[in-house]
């Protein structure tokens, strides 16, 4: 692994009006790493990987690519430089079909001039291929995302970012909303791809799916980094304790039996 | 739970190989395919003896088809890109009286009259869809105000300079201009005077077209709706920008991300609805050889259910061309064809209401098939 992180943010602020949302968070992914961002509903997750992604700008703090100083003006800089997020709600548009959803964009055109058209053969040989290497077989590529599972459509959009050249992956809340299987699809297609050198920012609150592929996790509470731990050094009860923050939580999970 | 192989991807045996029939069926233009079988099979068995399938019977029902297609195809692309437009008919009457008034009225040679009410329409195609960006208003609300708007100043506009809302003498002024002709002529009037030589049409037994064939061309309206249909069709499935019009309509949001221009997408969609009426206008100006202020109402609702029928979905992302052609054709033969029939005219809307249902449950159903949507 190399020292030098891909994309590295450090004390990263933002304010919006009088409400502060983040109050120094620090980040750095290496190459072909899993970084793990946990933490529970208004901690900052949504506020900080828009900052990441070029949708805020932060009020101070400092972004950091291959050690260089960046200023991302909007999503579409960030996604030059190599930064992709995939949302959780706004993957794909389930209407059209994978390919033209794989392609949406950027399509490849053959023909000159005014009489330039969509290169269909390719658009659809690469998708296939790029599907098949995230190991979904698609019957077609022409059929519609809607007939997609929730799993599979997040790896659509992950073989998508990742095919146009991302070398930061962001991924937000993949597996929140998936059944067991989709979501070992998608902590399988998360390790496939880290394991291509991309690195990869893993938004969750569910610390078991974090377990599964982190390499490095960090905690954020109220807008604040809580810390950040190598994989082995935390036990899955210390994150899950971290996140919520602390007691309560404990005396919850005993009445239950530890079954959060 | 048995450990699968990584990377390998086992062909899944849950997904179901489909036949090349069926795939082959499955498509959004089948509801209107259907329909269109329905409706000549019903017509040739209530109407068949009537002429309404000799040539001058198809032409009848063919240029009404035509008309509908004109627009159909310009709320077509405007509704999959997730829009509607219901200043269409006021766009008609609006263009046609510019037309008039500059040519008539003002003295302008016929080709600036044609070009002036082009540029005009499709500014204020381009000011619906701006208003609909910019104000985040549904188009549904904004198109409705234009067309009050638009179809009272073309009232107010016709009454003050001519003191009447139908200005006549187009004809006269277009007399001998160059561009007047692509929208009011004829073309291929040899073929029919020589099927009509080979005893293949009807020719006029009296009358001062005594021995000229029934059938004197095609006219260019048709000429247009077919180029339209080319156009559309190729420009949405062929094209890059044809995938950002379903991509703007299917899912603004998430088309912007992936850096889809949607403001300008639907701007430019609306520009082209405005286009399509002015040709629908200008066409109908030279073939009467006047204009009128109330022409083209309700037009707008006509072109939508053309639109419909043929499997275009009413939030935007999903329809065809060839299906909004296939629903014009619906349309028109079921207009002319109830004349044909003797039936009484007003049952006209009873038949189209019933059609308008039975695509729309099919055209649903077949959607669900393709889409998986639940």
């Amino acid at each position: 692994m190399a020292d030098i992180p891909l994309i590295e943010l450090i004390d990263i602020k933002k304010q919006f009006g009088p409400v502060i949302a983040l109050n120094g968070v620090s980040v750095s992914v290496m190459p072909g790493e899993c970084h793990c961002l946990l933490g529970d509903n208004g901690a900052g997750k949504s506020t900080f990987i828009k900052t990441m992604a070029g949708v805020h700008k932060p009020t101070s703090g400092e972004i950091r690519m291959n050690g260089q100083k960046v200023d991302f003006a909007n999503p579409r800089d960030a996604m030059t430089a190599g930064v992709a997020t995939v949302y959780q709600d706004l993957a794909m548009i389930p209407l059209m079909s994978v390919t033209r959803n794989f392609w949406m964009g950027r399509e490849p055109r053959k023909g000159w001039g005014p009489f330039q058209f969509l290169d269909m053969d390719k658009a659809n040989r690469v998708t296939l291929e790029e599907m098949r290497r995230m190991g979904i077989s698609l019957r077609e590529p022409d059929q519609a995302v809607g007939t997609l599972s929730g799993g599979e459509r997040q790896t659509v959009a992950i073989a998508r970012a990742v095919y146009f050249g991302a070398k930061v992956l962001i991924l937000d809340e993949p597996t929140s909303a998936l059944g067991v299987r989709q979501t070992a699809h998608v902590l399988a297609t998360i390790d496939r791809v880290r394991k291509t050198g991309v690195g990869i920012i893993f938004i969750t609150h569910n610390v078991r799916h974090a377990m599964a592929v982190g390499d490095r996790f960090t905690v954020l509470n109220r807008g604040k980094t809580l810390g950040t731990a190598r994989k082995g050094e935390l036990q899955p009860e210390q994150l899950q304790d971290m996140m919520a923050g602390g007691a309560e939580l404990a005396e919850l999970s005993g009445s239950l039996g530890g079954t959060i | 739970m048995i450990e699968q192989p990584s990377g390998v991807a086992a062909a899944d045996e849950r997904v179901q190989r489909q036949s090349a029939l069926r795939k082959a069926f499955v498509r959004p233009e089948l509801g209107a395919m259907a329909g269109t079988v329905v409706v000549f099979i019903y017509f040739a068995v209530v109407a068949g003896g009537t002429g309404m399938f000799a040539a001058d019977g198809i032409m009848n029902w063919g240029v009404v088809s035509a008309q509908f297609v004109i627009i159909a195809v310009g709320a077509c692309l405007l509704m999959i890109a997730g829009e509607f437009d219901l200043s269409v008919g006021s766009m008609i009457g609006f263009a046609g009286i510019v037309i008039a008034l500059l040519s008539v009225h003002l003295g302008w040679p016929m080709w600036a009259s044609i070009i002036a009410a082009f540029i005009g329409a499709m500014l204020i195609g381009m000011i619906n869809g701006y208003l609909v960006i910019k104000t985040g208003l549904p188009s549904f609300i904004v198109t409705l105000a234009s067309l009050y708007i638009l179809r009272g100043l073309t009232i107010y506009f016709s009454i003050a300079t001519t003191r009447q809302t139908i200005i006549s003498g187009v004809r006269e002024a277009a007399e001998g201009d160059w561009l007047a002709p692509v929208f009011g002529g004829k073309v291929l009037g040899f073929f029919f005077t020589w099927l009509a030589d080979m005893g293949l049409i009807a020719t006029f037994q009296a009358g001062n077209k005594a021995g000229q064939p029934v059938v004197d061309g095609i006219p260019m309206l048709m000429v247009w709706a077919l180029i339209l249909i080319v156009f559309a069709h190729i420009l949405l499935t062929r094209t890059r920008f044809g995938n950002w019009i379903y991509a703007a309509g299917g899912d603004a949001k998430a088309a912007r991300y992936v850096g889809v221009p949607v403001d300008r997408v639907k701007i430019a969609m609306f520009v082209f609805s405005a286009f399509c009426a002015t040709v629908f206008a200008t066409c109908q100006v030279m073939e009467f050889g006047s204009a009128a202020a109330d022409r083209g109402l309700l037009k707008e609702f006509e072109a939508i259910i053309a639109v419909v029928i043929g499997g275009a979905l009413l939030t935007g992302g999903y329809g065809s061309v060839i299906g909004a052609a296939l629903g014009a054709l619906i349309f028109g033969v079921v207009q002319q064809g109830l004349f044909f029939a003797g039936v009484e005219s007003s049952l006209f809307r009873v038949f189209l209401g019933v059609i308008l249902l039975l695509a729309v449950i099919l055209n649903t159903y077949i959607r669900r098939l393709i889409t998986g949507e639940r």
